[in-house]
């Protein structure tokens, strides 16, 4: 990696000032960024962790909200947080994953094929940041793309325990990523279901199964499979398979919850 | 009662000790005073002409201490090829030249570019990226048959095409093949690939060279499976060394699969950048590098075809196989698809016609050599999956096709010129069938289609010509080295022992393994018995460790070695105990004066052989060392039957290997937990290779499948528990131990196996499908399914 400059802020504030350099960037628990680092691919003049942050820790439900510190590793998500989203922390990478990776990490780089937006889209989750809060509908706009403003760093995030949930994970057989994930939620504001690693523009709420589902929620009112145009192909499947994984995943997500 | 020491026993492998508890010495591991380190600047195009390399600014650099490029190697020699292949018309392969650096062209994504040598290896990198590389972009060759066809872009300009040999062999002229196939009662053909593969040892390559400016020696520590044939290339053929100035050392190798046999251009490259810098040179792949230049396996192109007569006996076998050798001809990379491969089609039936054709072809790709198998995993899965697809055509039972077509009489001479000494292949398929409950399959069925899986059984056979190689025969089939092996036994005073083999062990278990065998012989505890390996300073001689061979030929060589100890013992014992020679016996590391209680122990004797008052020096040599060389008299034929049970979720068609037994002919076994190891590993490996890994590249010679988040490697939970059985045992007839071998079993036998039972799960649900090509991922499931 290239040479650069490295502070470990204690406060958001500090953070944030900290990220107000030119070419600064954020860290969380690297699972991204260092391996681009190591292969060059990335030169930051300067690294802010945000790992050293205690109002960014935590993972806490209270009055049938969850809260969860954007610097929450996976592995703490696992352990406290509601069944459904603690199950599909469970699963991410491996032990040493999980326990470096972040919650705010893996939502602001919004990898096409990570777990975690497909559950903010489908939970109506809230990206609170230091600047704002915004609505998961609105955050997540493509692949590796989402609504953070240059230095902008998400604190945390806030969900109202879903009524039931699920997650159903397809892995890729390399990296074990999802290939096709499905997060399907009852929440106060009906059923929805948001997808990961299907679409070329990034995760995305399956609205013609939420409508389905909101008249009649089980598997069997789950839509034939959604278009192919737009999905994914790759090494790994094409796009009819994806499209029809949805399907499947969303069945079974479905039938889970019951 | 099992033996708890010596030939048949378990003991835990010794070295897991310094393994498992982080105290390996693996190249990576060693640091020699100086040493700058090289950043190799590998090509990110597929096939290019190259313009200008300007390494003025790189030169200038902090920390440079010197860069290479293809000029600085345009009078070294090229990385040879170890075997010549004839082709159907008499004349010899085509070779380019394999330089270590490219020059004037560049041939693949990864070939080394430029090098730089510099204090630290960030600097190197720094450096290599202000090297101003001005290149023309050539179309790419990267599909065989469209490379082997007239007028295709020559991945060579001075070669004729891009086939390197059009081959032939076996017994069956083309009239006579097409007589047989016009007359067959039924024939079966089937179009597959087999998957081009990266090894993926656990250790990446390292190589270090040193350069002693007083002595003019070299020391090359490198990632090798045979450091004396690294040495011998690397002086003979590369860089003009004379041999006994350099040292090649192979510490603590972690896996090598076949993929560090060969010599690569590192190695060459640090040896002569040591003396030339002045410094020692060290060089660590990174995984990336891996992926791009260690020398990937299989990738093979095939039609197969089998004649039957009206009662299913095999009347002819036709195959015509393209083989990619990637853009240059690695070490072993000719024999691969002809003589490891051609060799082995008659499997274990007695088809009496056999034509084999292969065409090996050049392409922008990474060279193709042998990994684990090499050859014999290409052959078992043309035959299995040809024979599987007759018996389901014919609608007779696949184990029963196969027991009717046996050879059953030994020594059997197949018709692709090897001679199977023995074995006992129905013998062993009862084994299997009893190891896998074949019985009791239909209720595992009816069970898995209750909870909606489709649930299929595959059963294949294989047989691997193993022990490589009698070294007059393969030296007539083109082989450029011999293939015996040698052993150094050194008894010191005291009676403890280092025995010298030119085996290497990188994973198998030698260090464990070969002293039951000579503390069985002699009859002292194992401990008093260490091997040396992996080092041209200490070990006489050596061709390494490949093709299930280390025990069958480096074993016997050992065997010998200890046949001549133990003789002169004798003569030492008998002085001591004023006896003759002949009267003595030896057991229990005793030496008895045979009817008599007059005895003397093997430290007492050891002991005179090193302090000799007592001694018949008028008639022998004091000491107590022997060396032995062994060349083989011929192959061994490991064989064996092999069943796998998936279950496919017809939904994603996902494939899970819920059951796998194997039962193999290994002869007489040594140590037979290392053996279930060596099956286990290489199951997975199989299995690997049947439903997870492709290399693949696109059509410009990109490697899109290079590193783990696209290639995918078996995991424990992608494999089920192992049912392993070993009773079946027909020993060798001609090694002293009666072994066969056992390293490369698994990756052979196994993947037809899981394919079989594939197409076996989805005909069972009533899907037309006769044939998926591996890996057979969810997705070319769910489309086979699909239609």
């Amino acid at each position: 990696m290239y040479d650069f400059d490295f502070e470990k802020p204690s406060t958001i504030a500090e953070a944030v000032a900290a990220l107000a350099d030119d070419e600064a960037q954020a860290l969380g628990g690297g699972q991204t960024l260092i391996p681009t680092l190591k292969q060059r691919l990335a030169s930051p003049s300067k690294l802010v962790s945000l790992t050293g942050i205690a109002e960014m820790k935590g993972v806490s439900i209270a009055d049938g909200v969850l809260t969860i510190g954007g610097a929450a590793t996976h592995a703490e998500v696992a352990a406290d947080a509601c069944a459904p989203l603690a199950a599909l922390a469970a699963n991410i990478g491996d032990p040493a994953v999980r326990n470096r990776g972040t919650i705010g990490g893996s939502l602001a780089n919004n990898d096409p094929a990570a777990c975690y937006p497909s559950a903010m889209l489908a939970l109506n989750a809230t990206i609170v940041t230091n600047a704002r809060e915004i609505a998961a509908d609105d955050y997540f706009q493509g692949m590796f793309e989402t609504a953070l403003e240059e230095g902008e760093i998400i604190t945390g995030v806030r969900i109202n325990v879903p009524d039931g949930a699920n997650y159903q994970k397809f892995e890729q057989p390399a990296s074990r990523f999802a290939l096709v994930g499905v997060f399907v939620a009852k929440t106060a504001d009906g059923v929805r279901v948001g997808v990961t690693g299907a679409s070329e523009e990034g995760a995305f709420r399956w609205t013609e199964a939420e409508a389905a589902l909101n008249g009649n929620f089980s598997a069997d009112a789950v839509p034939a499979a959604p278009s192919a145009d737009g999905m994914i192909s790759d090494l790994h499947g094409s796009g009819a398979y994806r499209a029809h994984l949805v399907a499947v995943l969303t069945k079974r997500a479905v039938a889970a919850i019951g | 009662m099992p033996k708890d020491s010596g030939i048949g026993a378990s003991p835990k492998r010794r070295e897991d000790v310094r393994f498992l508890t982080g105290n390996g010495n693996y190249t990576d591991d060693i640091n020699v005073h100086g040493q700058a380190y090289v950043h190799f600047l590998r090509a990110d195009v597929a096939h290019a002409t190259i313009n200008s390399i300007n390494t003025d600014a790189a030169a200038a650099m902090p920390g440079v201490v010197k860069i290479f490029t293809g000029e600085d190697f345009a009078e070294v020699g090229g990385i040879p090829c170890g075997w010549g292949v004839t082709d159907r018309h008499g004349e010899p392969q085509q070779e380019p030249k394999h330089p270590i650096i490219a020059h004037g062209k560049i041939r693949h994504v990864g070939e080394i570019v430029a090098a730089v040598v510099a204090d630290s290896l960030e600097q190197a990198r720094d450096a290599a990226e202000a090297i101003e590389l001005d290149v023309s972009d050539l179309p790419a060759v990267i599909n065989m048959k469209a490379a082997a066809e007239e007028g295709a872009t020559k991945v060579h300009d001075d070669l004729t095409s891009n086939v390197c040999y059009d081959w032939v062999f076996g017994n069956g002229e083309d009239d006579a093949m097409d007589a047989a196939f016009a007359s067959a009662a039924h024939v079966t053909t089937l179009d597959l690939v087999n998957n081009r593969l990266v090894a993926n040892p656990m250790e990446a390559r390292v190589a270090i060279g040193e350069h002693n400016k007083s002595s003019d020696e070299y020391t090359l520590y490198t990632t090798s499976q045979n450091p004396h044939v690294i040495r011998l290339l690397m002086c003979a053929f590369v860089l003009g060394l004379p041999e006994h100035k350099v040292r090649v050392v192979a510490p603590d190798v972690g896996g090598g699969f076949g993929s560090k046999i060969f010599h690569y251009a590192e190695e060459a490259f640090c040896t002569h950048a040591a003396k030339a810098c002045g410094r020692p040179v060290k060089w660590t792949s990174t995984r990336s590098e891996a992926f791009m230049s260690d020398a990937h396996g299989r990738d093979h192109v095939t039609t197969i075809e089998l004649a039957l007569d009206a009662d299913n006996n095999f009347t002819a076998l036709r195959t015509r196989t393209h083989a990619n050798m990637g853009a240059y001809l690695s070490t072993f990379s000719t024999s691969v698809p002809t003589y490891l491969h051609g060799t082995l089609m008659a499997g274990n039936y007695k088809t009496p016609l056999i034509q084999v054709n292969v065409k090996s072809v050049f392409t922008n790709t990474v060279p193709v050599d042998a990994y684990r198998g090499a050859g014999r995993p290409e052959a078992t899965y043309s035959i299995e999956r040809v024979i599987d697809m007759a018996a389901r055509e014919l609608g007779v039972d696949p184990i029963a096709l196969r027991r009717q077509n046996f050879v059953t009489e030994f020594p059997y001479e197949t018709p692709v010129a090897l001679t199977y000494d023995t074995g006992d292949y129905h013998g062993t398929m009862d084994k299997l069938e009893a190891a896998a409950d074949i019985a009791g399959f239909a209720a595992r069925r009816a069970e898995s289609e209750k909870a909606g899986k489709l649930r299929g059984l595959g059963v294949n056979c294989y047989i691997e010509a193993c022990g490589i190689a009698p070294s007059n025969v393969v030296g007539m089939l083109g082989a450029r080295a011999g293939l015996y092996d040698a052993a150094t036994v050194r008894v010191n005073a005291t009676g403890s022992i280092s025995v010298f083999v030119g085996a290497h062990s990188h994973g198998q278990g030698h260090e464990t393994a070969f002293p039951q065998v000579v503390a069985e012989m002699i009859g002292i505890d194992e401990s008093m018995v260490d091997i040396v390996h992996g080092d041209t300073g200490r070990v006489p001689f050596g061709m390494g460790t490949y093709g299930s061979r280390s025990i069958a030929v480096c074993g016997s060589a050992m065997v010998r070695a200890t046949e001549k100890i133990i003789n002169k013992a004798k003569k030492i014992a008998a002085h001591l105990l004023e006896a003759s020679d002949a009267d003595i016996e030896l057991k229990d590391g005793m030496f008895t004066v045979a009817g008599t209680d007059k005895s003397i122990d093997w430290g007492s004797v050891t002991l005179t052989a090193y302090v000799p008052a007592n001694y018949p020096l008028e008639e022998l040599e004091p000491g107590l060392e022997e060396t032995a060389f062994y060349d083989p008299a011929n192959f061994t034929y490991p064989a064996g039957a092999y069943a796998c049970e998936v279950e496919i979720d017809p939904d994603t068609g996902k494939v899970t290997v819920e059951r796998f037994a194997a039962a193999d002919d290994f002869g007489n076994i040594i140590n037979p937990m290392i053996v279930d190891g060596q099956v286990h590993g290489g199951i997975g490996q199989g299995i690997g290779q049947a439903l997870l890994e492709n290399c693949v590249y696109d059509e410009d010679g990109q490697l899109l499948s290079a590193s783990y988040m696209d290639y995918a490697m078996p995991r424990a939970e992608d494999v089920p528990f192992y049912t392993v059985d070993h009773s079946s045992q027909t020993p060798c007839t001609h090694n002293p131990l009666g072994v066969k071998g056992c390293g490369e079993a698994g990756a052979i036998g196994s993947p037809p196996a899981v394919v079989n039972a594939v197409i076996d799960a989805l005909q069972s649900g009533g899907h037309k499908v006769d044939h998926i090509d591996m890996p057979v991922s969810p997705a070319r499931v769910w489309s086979a399914m699909n239609g």
